[in-house]
């Protein structure tokens, strides 16, 4: 075969050429590496293994460069194994001598079975009793660090929960701001206009403190900071386990728990109050500005009606929310940051989980004050 | 004598207010493996990555294989790239796929190779390195370090390149297993007529493979020559490295190495270059 009408040196090269005997050689020359092959091998690999069958020697002394994928191409057409007669330099030889690959077949990926979706479907739900398991011993652990702690309150990571403190709390406040903002003068707008229809243009005041004080600040603010700091958590420890900077602190006799976990939850549990108290007025600040706008009603009288309109149980109840989800977020995060596995697909993994499932259980957990609390704070 | 294969002329470098090299003159020449040695922070990695274009020199210019690494353009310098493979200290496989996967994935970035094809030249690598196909679905986190070192080895060496660079090839293996990678590295060279740039430290290695030994010290490049020639230079730094007991050691082993089997793929050396 001559693969291209060009006769550099710099090419594969391939004749059959009969011997005195009548023999068939085939000869072999010029240069067999990937990088002369590459832009032939479409075609080339079916030319060389149909002139191979014509072929009784081979002589492949004319090669000045072989190496594996030239080998490889070549013993291919052979029909993957040594032909009897070769003639070749030595340290070519040396490198058909090495091709004895087992049969690739033995790596085609498992085809499907019947049973795999059962499986999976098993697989999973003995994950989630895992995932569970994994999260009460992760609590019960916390819960005696607190114990302990309590005892010896000179041991408590003051500067970690400091630092935790700041990154979750007062730099979330910038975007808890924004989105408070926008959602408060959104829902005032709405609710404007169905309201002028009635001509309940005042109630405006109690629609508003009662969603954004009881519901809407809390949520908002909790999904904010599961979104921003939990991904965040699970994601410094994750890098951790990568790093092995979490064996590090095992072997030197430091509990994860206590300097890892407790931190970020105890910085939550009191970041996250304090956050829904900011995105709660930021967001009646909004619904304000929207309502006046709207409606025509005074800045002075939509402060002074609050109190009346919306009583304080509402207050506690929204606070004592983001107490809880502080500290759900702040252990789902870190549930799922121990548990990652030091490569990057689990981190990647990991992470997506977390912040799904700290969002995920912030609206169940709402759901359950919902129903818990039905009767308190309302104004009848 | 051989052709150049990497040309680094009038290199400087410097980290803010440090300079790092001080005007470095260097000559890679086909088929031999050069060495470079140095005290930890002399820049012999941040050599290393900038000739391999992951970092750009302050001042002067790297060339390899005749084209410079930062006046080609895009498509050359990617020609330029699979025409190399490197061997990171770490390994630096990728976590999220399979050994197979790792060495298949430069192959099938050709889009010319049949997937059937490159099932066998992922195997006959593999083989090459001394891992078995047995080996070959599992992720690299269940590798012990030698064999994710080979393993990379073997991803390094997938397109076949002619320039092999080696970041500390034996750095975190144990006697034995360094023994044997040492070797497997030199049956490799001589088999496929590797160029090769290792960094390292370790003297074993240095004097199993190096043909030359290229001395970074104090910003400066201050001995470049075959391992018996260098370890006459008074210099203080290279008087502590080999004048040891493990150090001479490793002197007599390489020079006795170059006398019983001298490096086939290379024409002939400069004995000697002005620094």
């Amino acid at each position: 075969m001559q693969p291209a009408a060009d006769d550099s040196p710099d090419l594969p090269e391939f004749q059959l050429v009969a011997d005195s005997q009548g023999h068939a050689w085939a000869k072999l020359s010029g240069v067999w590496n990937l990088r002369a092959l590459e832009p032939l091998l479409p075609g080339l690999e079916g030319t060389l293994s149909q002139r191979a069958k014509e072929a009784s020697g081979w002589d492949l002394t004319g090669i000045t460069a072989l190496d594996h994928a030239g080998a490889l191409l070549i013993w291919r057409a052979w029909g993957r194994r040594m032909v009897e007669l070769l003639k070749a330099r030595p340290e070519h030889t040396a490198l058909f001598s090495q091709l004895e690959l087992p049969d690739p077949t033995s790596l085609q990926p498992r085809r499907w079975r019947v049973g795999d979706p059962v499986r999976a479907l098993g697989i999973g739900a003995l994950s989630f009793i895992e995932h569970l398991q994994g999260f009460v011993v992760l609590l019960g652990q916390v819960a005696l660090d607190v114990l302990r702690l309590a005892r010896r309150p000179e041991g408590a990571p003051w500067k970690e929960i400091s630092a935790n403190l700041y990154r979750t709390g007062a730099q979330a406040l910038g975007i808890t701001a924004l989105v408070g903002f926008l959602v408060g003068v959104v829902l005032s707008y709405l609710t404007a206009q169905q309201l002028r229809a009635f001509g309940a243009d005042l109630y405006i005041v109690n629609l508003l403190g009662v969603a954004v004080i009881r519901e809407l600040g809390p949520v908002l603010a909790a999904i904010l900071v599961a979104g921003r700091s939990g991904s965040a958590m699970t994601a410094q420890i994750g890098v951790m386990r990568v790093t092995e900077e979490l064996d590090a602190l095992s072997v030197l006799g430091i509990p994860h728990t206590l300097r890892l976990v407790l931190p970020k939850m105890i910085a939550l549990a009191i970041a996250m109050p304090l956050l829904i108290l900011w995105t709660n007025a930021i967001a009646l600040i909004g619904g304000m500005v929207s309502a006046q706008a709207q409606l025509g009603i005074d800045y002075r009288y939509f402060i002074m009606s609050l109190p009346a309109a919306v009583p304080i149980a509402n207050l506690w109840l929204g606070l004592a929310k983001g107490f809880v989800f502080g500290i759900f977020i702040a252990l789902v995060a870190c549930h799922f940051g121990l548990r990652i596995k030091p490569n990057t697909e689990s981190l990647g993994q990991g992470t997506t989980s977390s912040v799904v499932t700290a969002t995920t259980l912030v609206i169940l957990i709402d759901a359950i004050f919902a129903v818990m609390f039905s009767d308190m704070g309302s104004f009848v | 004598m051989s052709e150049p294969v990497i040309e680094v002329r009038n290199l400087w470098t410097r980290f803010g207010r440090q300079i790092v090299h001080r005007d470095i003159n260097l000559t890679v020449y086909r088929g031999e493996i050069l060495a470079l040695v140095g005290g930890s922070g002399s820049g012999k990695t941040t050599l290393l990555r900038q000739m391999l274009g992951l970092e750009r020199p302050g001042r002067g210019e790297v060339c390899v294989f005749g084209k410079s690494l930062h006046k080609s353009d895009p498509d050359e310098l990617l020609k330029l790239r699979r025409r190399s493979g490197v061997l990171f200290q770490e390994g630096a496989l990728f976590s999220a796929l399979t050994v197979f996967d790792n060495i298949a994935l430069p192959m099938r970035e050709l889009r010319t190779l049949e997937e059937d094809f490159i099932r066998d030249l992922v195997l006959f690598k593999l083989q090459s390195v001394g891992i078995e196909a047995k080996h070959a679905s599992k992720m690299p986190a269940e590798l012990s370090g030698g064999m994710v070192k080979r393993v990379a080895l073997a991803r390094a060496l997938a397109l076949e390149p002619e320039l092999l660079f080696l970041d500390e090839p034996t750095a975190g293996l144990d006697p034995d297993r360094s023994e044997s990678f040492v070797q497997l590295l030199r049956g490799l060279h001589r088999e496929l007529c590797l160029t090769v740039v290792m960094v390292t430290h370790d003297l074993d290695t240095l004097a199993a493979l190096a043909d030359r030994v290229a001395v970074l010290c104090e910003q400066k490049l201050i001995a470049v020559g075959p391992v018996r020639e260098v370890a006459q230079n008074a210099h203080q730094f290279i008087c502590n490295f080999f004048q040891g007991e493990r150090g001479r050691r490793a002197v007599e082993a390489a020079v006795k190495r170059e006398q019983e089997q001298p490096n086939a793929c290379v024409a002939g050396l400069p004995e000697k270059q002005g620094v």
